[in-house]
């Protein structure tokens, strides 16, 4: 049975991270671009389970759980404030939130 | 059959992903990216890491996500109406993207030949017991630092929440 | 034994010092008492010091090392010799007069104690220079002369006329110590010392030309210093200070310090024929160019400017060929009858309350006679009538000068005739005749006679009483000059011709003036109004000076190069600035694209440094 390159893993990781980018910079929908964010940080999960394998310790799966745990915390938080943003203005156009421009 | 399963499942996460960032109304999103993460926790399990597969589909899948829907549902977000776009993301985003994908994907051919392979049950430290062992031998400081982080988060969240009901 | 020289011009600094710091609380008599004091204690000081000296050696006294810079050495010393003598007897004798006088003259003016301080700061310097044993001694004197000079002609520091001057008389003075300057740094680059023994004793064997220059450069500072041309300009304006300032100084003492110093520097100038030669030059010149002046000034004090101008002339023609004792003897006779001419114009002018005018002027000889009898003294030394002094100080120039060059013999005689015109015409104008002002002249008191007086039989018997030839012999180098009786009487007659002339004019036929300067009229314009020397230097050098420097210097390179630079400096971080301010957008995306691209050019820049390893 052929087995799967270790290279096709990071690829794809490197694939989805990418993907994960431009939907932070294209889309204008402030939902849309936080959830952007956890696509690449699945992107980066993937990665250190891959090298975890490759170096079989168990410390990359470690680093994974962690990413996760920062990531429900931000997720949390985000949310939070986007809430709190929405109430200011009725918008979830992300180019509405330009208070610090100039 | 490694193989075939992977192929499955990559093209499964990709097209989700490109749905993610594709799709007008976010709930399509949301739902998108449950998908993505669906087919990453079956990855995982090809690469024996099967405490981080259940947590990604415990966690992620079952809490963020929800959360996430929960905040489209209170925010009655609709569909975006138009994409309009920042003059620096449109002119360098997309070259940009195409360099760091091209690089990134040039350097880990090179560095991963095609030899190194992984196969299912190549690597068997990945379950429970292990990570358990782990997290409370090496990594006990940054756990414990989670759990401050956790609480942090929950405090914070109420207080920016909280101000919506004066 | 030591004779404490340095008394001489420390008494009158500690009258400065004491009437300068704490005048202002002093009573009048106190004030006066420490400023005659000093200046008279001084003059005692000097009287005892000659008596114990033997003059026929210089006596040298060394304070201080003041520079020592290698093998260069200056310093603090003061010397005496028979030149030193005369010189000082004439500052502190002529200036305790002086400053007796000015209790009468000052006595209703404001400012009273600063100016006896400034007058005793005065004598401090001129005594500094008088006794100095090398050239940045006599600097030192020479620059602090010329600093009280423009304190005291600006004296009345409210009217706009007399800082004027005072500015003027600093400036120009600035452009002869330039002169002065170089010189030193010329004697301190070619003979390693500025003391004046050693200087002198190695002059002899230095090649010409720089003698010549050095010379000619100390001649500049003596322009200046000394008001010749063409740095005059500034003492006919300094008549704007009280009279007895410039019967001080620009009679008697600070503009005689050209003279003395050129003198000093004989045996510098004894191998530089040159250098003698232009400055006898420019003293004849400038003999005959004021009396010129000086014959149509209205103004009492104006024409005895000039007057002082065209002496100081004469005094430069003697050094110049080679007669330094005459030039020294006339220096002496000159602040004799000068210094009583100016006291006595004052004395008039206070009797008139403040006129200087010698049109309003005219029959006073009746009113202040003791003014006219001494002032007529004076008036018959300047012209050079036999016995007075004026006779043997100016003959003994005349007869040198005919030796050296006859020509500049015949312009001094026609000059003398001149100064005989111009000091006699302003006499009658001022006592004979009808009185033709407003006021009511009234004599002046005692305190401002007496000096009058003594001025006066100076002025008489000074010529045979201080025979300074024979006295200064063995200082200058001998110098045979045949006594022509003929040239003698030559001059005098041009004296006489020219009192004679100013009879007919002003006073016996009184409207023959007015009708002469009408036949002229355009010469009489001209000398009337000093040959518009003064407008000339303006248009000259002061206007494109002023506005070179306004327009090129303050508005191109100050504030266009140095402030633009600056400012540019500040304007450029701005623009920066604001450039950079637009990478804070308020635009995510922008942001998120610029960690996008700060992160693609880090990964490349460490895959090609090799990885991490």
């Amino acid at each position: 049975m052929a087995s799967v390159p270790i290279s096709w893993f990071l690829t794809l990781s490197a694939v989805l991270f990418a993907l994960g980018v431009a939907g932070f910079l294209f889309r204008r929908n402030i939902i849309t671009v936080f959830m952007s964010i956890e696509l690449m940080l699945n992107a980066v999960n993937l990665s250190f389970v891959t090298f975890a394998y490759q170096f079989k310790k168990v410390d990359g799966h470690l680093l994974a759980l962690f990413v996760m745990v920062v990531a429900a915390a931000e997720a949390a938080v985000g949310l939070a404030i986007i809430l709190t943003v929405f109430k200011r203005r009725p918008s979830l156009d992300i180019d509405d939130v330009n208070s610090m421009k100039n | 059959m490694d193989v075939i399963l992977f192929l499955v499942f990559a093209l499964f996460a990709v097209a989700c992903a490109i749905n993610v960032v594709v799709q007008r109304h976010p709930i399509t999103s949301a739902i998108s990216l449950i998908g993505v993460m669906a087919s990453l926790a079956v990855l995982y399990l090809l690469l024996g890491a099967e405490f981080i597969a259940a947590a990604q589909v415990i966690v992620y899948a079952g809490a963020i996500m929800v959360l996430f829907v929960f905040v489209i549902m209170l925010l009655n977000a609709g569909a975006e109406l138009r994409s309009g776009r920042s003059l620096m993301a449109q002119a360098l985003g997309v070259p940009l993207l195409a360099a760091l994908l091209g690089i990134v994907a040039f350097f880990v051919q090179r560095l991963f030949p095609r030899e190194t392979t992984t196969h299912f049950g190549g690597f068997t430290g990945g379950g429970a017991k292990e990570v358990g062992r782990a997290l409370f031998t090496t990594y006990l400081l940054p756990f414990e630092a989670t759990s401050i982080l956790i609480l942090i988060a929950i405090v914070g969240a109420i207080v920016l929440a909280h101000k919506e009901l004066d | 034994m030591p004779m404490q020289l340095w008394l001489i011009p420390i008494l009158p600094l500690a009258g400065f010092l004491v009437n300068g710091l704490f005048g202002r609380r002093f009573s009048k008599g106190i004030v006066n008492a420490i400023a005659i004091g000093s200046v008279a204690l001084s003059f005692a000081w000097v009287v005892k010091t000659l008596l114990g000296l033997d003059l026929d050696h210089a006596y040298t006294e060394r304070y201080f090392t003041w520079i020592q810079s290698g093998a260069f050495q200056v310093n603090c010393e003061f010397t005496v010799d028979k030149l030193t003598a005369v010189m000082l007897l004439v500052v502190t004798g002529v200036g305790s007069l002086i400053h007796v006088y000015s209790l009468g003259y000052m006595a209703h003016e404001g400012g009273y104690y600063r100016f006896f301080a400034y007058l005793n700061l005065f004598m401090f310097f001129m005594l500094t220079l008088v006794l100095a044993a090398n050239y940045l001694v006599l600097f030192v004197g020479w620059e602090g002369v010329g600093l009280c000079s423009y304190l005291l002609i600006g004296f009345y520091f409210d009217k706009k006329v007399a800082t004027d001057a005072g500015n003027k008389a600093f400036i120009v003075n600035r452009i002869g110590d330039f002169g002065f300057s170089l010189a030193v740094f010329y004697i301190v680059k070619h003979f390693g010392t500025l003391d004046f023994k050693t200087v002198f004793e190695q002059a002899a064997g230095k090649p010409e030309g720089m003698l010549t220059i050095v010379g000619l450069l100390l001649m500049v500072g003596a322009c200046g210093k000394s008001a010749q041309l063409p740095l005059y300009v500034w003492l006919p304006d300094a008549m704007a200070g009280p009279t007895p300032v410039s019967a001080l100084i620009h009679a008697a003492t600070m503009v005689t310090a050209g003279v003395y110093m050129t003198a000093r520097s004989w045996p510098i100038l004894i191998h530089a024929p040159a250098a003698m030669d232009a400055i006898a030059v420019i003293g004849i010149a400038t003999a005959f160019f004021a009396a010129t002046i000086g014959l149509a000034q209205n103004d009492i004090k104006k024409v005895f400017a000039y007057s002082t101008v065209s002496q100081l002339g004469y005094m430069f023609v003697g050094v110049g060929c080679g007669a330094f004792s005459a030039g020294i003897y006339h220096l002496m006779t000159h602040a004799f009858f000068k210094a009583l001419l100016f006291l006595g114009a004052g004395s008039v002018i206070h009797a008139l309350s403040g006129e200087q005018d010698m049109r309003q002027m005219g029959g006073l000889r009746k009113k202040v006679p003791w003014t006219f009898l001494t002032m007529m003294c004076a008036a018959v030394a300047i012209a050079g009538i036999p016995p007075f002094a004026g006779f043997f100080s100016k003959d003994a120039i005349l007869l040198a000068a005919h030796a050296h060059s006859p020509w500049i013999y015949w312009v001094g005689t026609i000059t003398a005739g001149m100064t005989a015109f111009y000091v006699f015409r302003a006499m009658f104008l001022t006592f004979f005749g009808e009185y033709r002002g407003n006021a009511q002249p009234h004599e002046s008191s005692p305190v401002m006679l007496v000096p009058l007086a003594v001025l006066a039989l100076l002025s008489i018997g000074g010529g045979f009483l201080f025979r300074i030839p024979e006295f200064l012999g063995s200082v200058f180098p001998p110098r045979e000059v045949p006594e022509d009786g003929v040239l003698m009487a030559i001059s005098t007659l041009a004296g006489v011709a020219g009192i004679a002339i100013a009879w007919l004019m002003y006073v016996a036929k009184p409207g023959m003036a007015d009708a002469f300067a009408g036949g002229v009229k355009g010469l009489y314009t001209l000398v009337y109004n000093k040959y518009f020397v003064d407008e000339i230097y303006d248009a000259a050098v002061v206007g494109p000076l002023v506005n070179g420097s306004r327009e090129v210097l303050s508005k191109g390179v100050d504030a266009g190069m140095i402030d633009g630079a600056a400012n540019g400096v500040g304007a450029r971080a701005q623009d920066i600035g604001g450039i950079l301010r637009r990478l804070q957008s308020g635009d995510i995306r922008s942001y998120a694209t610029w960690v996008l691209l700060g992160s693609v050019v880090a990964i490349v820049a460490i895959d090609l440094a090799g990885g991490i390893r």
